[in-house]
C-alpha cells in the first residue's frame, strides 16, 4: 500500500509546502474544489482541518473557520466524502488535523480505515499524546499505512524531540514559537537558534515548520531551516477575502508565495 | 474501591493529560513537582497561616435547625460563603498562588464562569504583587457585573471571551491559548478540579480543608466520626471535591452531588452532564461530557454561571460511574426557590450555584437519626440582581 506523503519526501528533500484549510469553509461543498485548486497551483501537501468546537492551539482565524465549517453542516462523513470524490481526480498527499476527541467519538479503528479507504495519507491530532499512540494506536496506523505526525515547540527537550522522531512518520510538524496558530511576525533570531538546534539534531524523519509562516518571506526562511513548511491562517484569511472567484484568488494566493 | 488519582493522572477510566505538545512543558514540570512543593513544610506553614489569618478558616459548621426539623434529620452547613471573597474558590488560589511562586512565575491566569473563581485569583495576585488576567465569556460579564468590577478593582484584567457559548467552557479555551502563547513566565491557575492532571488533583488536595474541617467539626458538635451525608453542588466540582475528599474511603458516607439542569434535563437547555455526557476528552481531560455524535462539545445551560459547563471533574466522573456518588439535579426555577427558601429560613443568601445543593435535599431520604453535612460553597451577593427579578410574588408568610 502506497503512502503519498512518504513517496513524496522521497522525491522532494526542499521547499515542500503545505497548505492547511479547514474543510467546509467558506462554503460545505468547496472543499473538493479549493484541493484540485491547490495542487493544480504547486501546493505540495493539502493539510485538511476537521473543523472542531474548541480548537485548542488554534487562533482566532481557524476558530472562526471552524465555526463557519460547522454552522454550515460540516461532518467527518462528509469530510470523508469528499475527500473520496477529490480523489477521483488529485494525486497530492492529503493529511486530516483534528482533535482527539473526534476520533474517539467516531471509533478510531474506524476512522483509520475510513482515511484509508478515502485516499487520506497522515494526520495530525495535537492532543493525542506520543505515549497514548505508542501504547494504543501506532500498531493500527501502521496497519493501515496512516502517518503520523506529532509537534515539538521550542519547549520540547532534546530527549522528547527523539521519541517525536521515533514515533513520528511523514513529517515532523515543528511549532515556530510558542503561540497559537495564526501569528504575522517575522521569524527572529531566537527562533532561528531553535530551528538550528532541531537541525543539529540530523532527525530522521523530515521536518515542516509552521505556525506564524504568513507570506513569501517568512516561509522562505522556513525553507532554509527545514525540509519545508506549513501555511494555514494566512491561506484562509485570503479565502475569507475572495471576491467571488475561490479559484483566482488561490492562485494569486500561491504564486505570491511561491513566487 | 481506590478514589486517588494514579501517577499517570487517571481516576479509573477518567483523567490524564490530553494537551498539545504547546502545553507540555508546563503540565510536566507540574506533574512532577507539585506533590513535592505542597508537602514541604514552609509551604504548609505559609498555606495554613494564610488560611487561617486572611481567608478567616476554619469556617463554621453550623447546624441549620430549621431545616433539620422541616427535613426530619439533622442538616449542617458548612460555611464556605463566609470566606474572604465569598466562596470557597479562595482555598485553592492561595495554595496555587504560592505554587507558582515557588515555580518562579509572575504572572497569573485564570478562566472564571460566576467570577468567584476570578475575584478568588485577583486576590490573591494583588496580596503577592503578580500580574493577573483573567478570562470569562461575554455572557458571564453581563449576568456576573458586581465580580467583574471586583476583579477590576483588585487591579486584575478581565478578559472576555467571545467565541462558542460566550461561558465557561470558553473561558477556559481562551486562557489555555494564553498560556501556550506565554509557557515561560506564566502559571494558569484553573479554578476547578478539571483540566490535565496534575490539576484535577492538585486543586481537590487544596480544597480538601473543607472536609478536613468538616471531620472535626462534627466531632466537636456531636460525637460522631463521620457524617451519613455530605452534599454538594457540581459544575467542575471543586466545592465538591474539597467537601468529599476525606470521606471518599468511607464507604458509609454517603456522597451527594448536585447538577445544573438548566430549564430541565431532556429541555436543550441543561448542563446536567452526567445524565447528558458521554466519555471524551474536554480541557486536557479525560472525563464525561455532553457532545455531538461527532465529538462536537455542547453549549450547556445554567442560570447558574459557576454549574454552567459541558464536562465535569475526572474525579466526579470515576465517583458516578464507580457508583461512590449519587447524583440528581435541580432546574433553575427550583433553584430559585431553594435559594429563597435558604434565605427566608436560615438568614443566609447562598450564591446562585450552591443552591442548587438547597433544593434537593428533600430528596435524599436522609432519616430522623442520621446526619447531612451540606457545602454551602458560596454566598448570593453576585447574584442579587437575579434574585431581585424573582422578588415579586416571593411574600414572606411568617407567623
Amino acid at each position: 500500500m502506497k503512502n503519498r506523503l512518504t513517496d513524496l519526501f522521497e522525491r522532494k528533500k526542499n521547499n515542500v509546502l503545505n497548505i492547511y484549510f479547514t474543510a467546509g469553509h467558506p462554503t460545505l461543498n468547496s472543499t473538493v474544489n479549493i484541493i484540485q485548486t491547490l495542487e493544480k497551483n504547486g501546493a505540495d501537501i493539502i493539510e485538511l482541518g476537521m473543523p472542531y468546537s474548541d480548537p485548542m492551539a488554534d487562533g482566532e482565524t481557524i476558530q472562526k473557520s471552524s465555526a463557519v465549517a460547522l454552522n454550515n453542516g460540516m461532518t467527518l462523513d462528509t469530510l470523508f466524502a469528499q475527500v473520496e470524490e477529490a480523489r477521483q481526480t488529485v494525486q497530492i498527499p492529503l493529511i486530516v488535523m483534528g482533535y482527539y476527541n473526534q476520533l474517539i467519538q467516531y471509533g478510531i479503528d474506524r476512522f483509520v480505515a475510513r482515511c484509508a479507504a478515502v485516499g487520506i495519507d497522515g494526520m495530525i491530532i495535537p492532543d493525542l499524546p506520543m505515549a497514548i499512540y505508542e501504547k494504543d494506536h501506532k500498531s493500527l496506523f501502521e496497519q493501515y499505512n496512516i502517518s503520523h505526525s506529532f509537534l515539538i515547540t521550542p519547549q520540547t527537550s532534546d530527549d522528547r524531540i527523539r521519541q517525536a522522531d521515533e514515533l513520528s512518520s511523514g513529517f515532523i510538524y515543528v511549532v515556530s514559537q510558542s503561540s497559537i496558530t495564526g501569528k504575522t511576525g517575522d521569524i527572529n533570531k531566537e527562533q532561528e537558534a531553535y530551528f538550528e538546534r532541531i537541525n543539529a539534531m540530523r532527525l530522521k524523519t523530515p521536518t515542516l515548520i509552521g505556525f506564524g509562516i504568513h507570506d513569501k518571506a517568512t516561509k522562505e526562511r522556513a525553507f532554509n531551516f527545514a525540509n519545508g513548511a506549513i501555511i494555514g491562517s494566512a491561506f484562509i484569511r485570503s479565502v475569507d477575502g475572495a471576491n467571488g472567484n475561490i479559484e483566482s484568488t488561490i492562485e494569486e494566493f500561491l504564486q505570491g508565495v511561491i513566487g | 474501591m481506590n478514589y486517588q488519582v494514579t501517577e499517570e493522572g487517571f481516576y479509573g477510566d477518567f483523567g490524564g493529560s490530553f494537551i498539545p505538545e504547546m502545553l507540555h512543558s508546563n503540565i510536566d514540570k507540574l506533574q512532577r513537582q507539585y506533590i513535592e512543593i505542597m508537602s514541604d513544610a514552609s509551604f504548609q506553614k505559609e498555606f495554613r497561616s494564610l488560611l487561617k489569618d486572611y481567608v478567616g478558616r476554619p469556617s463554621p459548621l453550623y447546624f441549620a435547625s430549621k431545616l433539620s426539623k422541616e427535613l426530619n434529620t439533622n442538616v449542617y452547613l458548612k460555611r464556605e460563603d463566609l470566606n474572604h471573597t465569598g466562596a470557597h474558590k479562595i482555598n485553592n488560589t492561595i495554595g496555587q498562588i504560592l505554587l507558582a511562586k515557588r515555580l518562579g512565575k509572575t504572572r497569573i491566569i485564570a478562566e472564571t464562569g460566576a467570577g468567584q473563581h476570578g475575584v478568588a485569583t485577583a486576590t490573591v495576585c494583588a496580596l503577592m504583587g503578580l500580574e493577573c488576567v483573567v478570562y470569562m465569556g461575554k455572557i458571564d460579564i453581563a449576568r456576573q457585573a458586581p465580580n467583574v468590577a471586583r476583579m477590576r478593582m483588585l487591579g486584575a484584567r478581565v478578559e472576555p471571551a467571545f467565541s462558542g457559548s460566550q461561558t465557561l467552557k470558553d473561558a477556559t479555551n481562551e486562557a489555555i491559548r494564553d498560556w501556550i502563547n506565554n509557557p515561560v513566565n506564566t502559571h494558569y491557575i484553573i479554578g476547578s478540579v478539571v483540566g490535565p492532571h496534575p490539576y484535577p488533583d492538585m486543586v481537590a488536595r487544596f480544597q480538601s480543608i473543607i472536609s478536613e474541617e468538616m471531620k472535626w467539626q462534627l466531632k466537636e458538635h456531636t460525637g460522631k466520626e463521620n457524617p451519613d451525608y455530605v452534599v454538594a453542588c457540581v459544575g467542575g466540582g471543586s466545592n465538591a471535591a474539597g467537601a468529599f475528599y476525606h470521606f471518599l474511603e468511607d464507604e458509609d458516607v454517603k456522597l451527594v452531588l448536585v447538577e445544573a439542569a438548566g430549564m430541565g434535563i431532556d429541555s436543550g437547555e441543561s448542563a446536567a452532564t452526567s445524565v447528558l455526557g458521554s466519555k471524551g476528552i474536554i480541557h486536557g481531560s479525560r472525563t464525561l461530557l455532553m457532545q455531538t455524535e461527532d465529538g462536537q462539545i455542547v453549549e450547556p445551560y445554567s442560570i447558574s454561571a459557576g454549574l454552567d459547563y459541558p464536562g465535569i471533574g475526572p474525579l466526579h466522573a470515576h465517583l458516578i460511574n464507580s457508583k461512590r456518588a449519587m447524583v440528581f439535579s435541580a432546574t433553575d426555577t427550583q433553584a430559585i426557590d431553594a435559594a429563597f427558601h435558604l434565605t427566608r429560613e436560615e438568614g443566609i443568601i447562598p450564591a446562585l450555584e450552591t443552591a442548587h445543593a438547597f433544593a434537593i435535599l428533600d430528596q435524599v431520604g436522609a432519616k430522623p437519626e442520621e446526619t447531612m453535612i451540606v457545602c454551602l460553597s458560596g454566598r448570593g451577593d453576585k447574584d442579587l440582581s437575579t434574585y431581585i427579578s424573582y422578588l415579586d410574588g416571593k411574600e414572606v408568610k411568617r407567623h
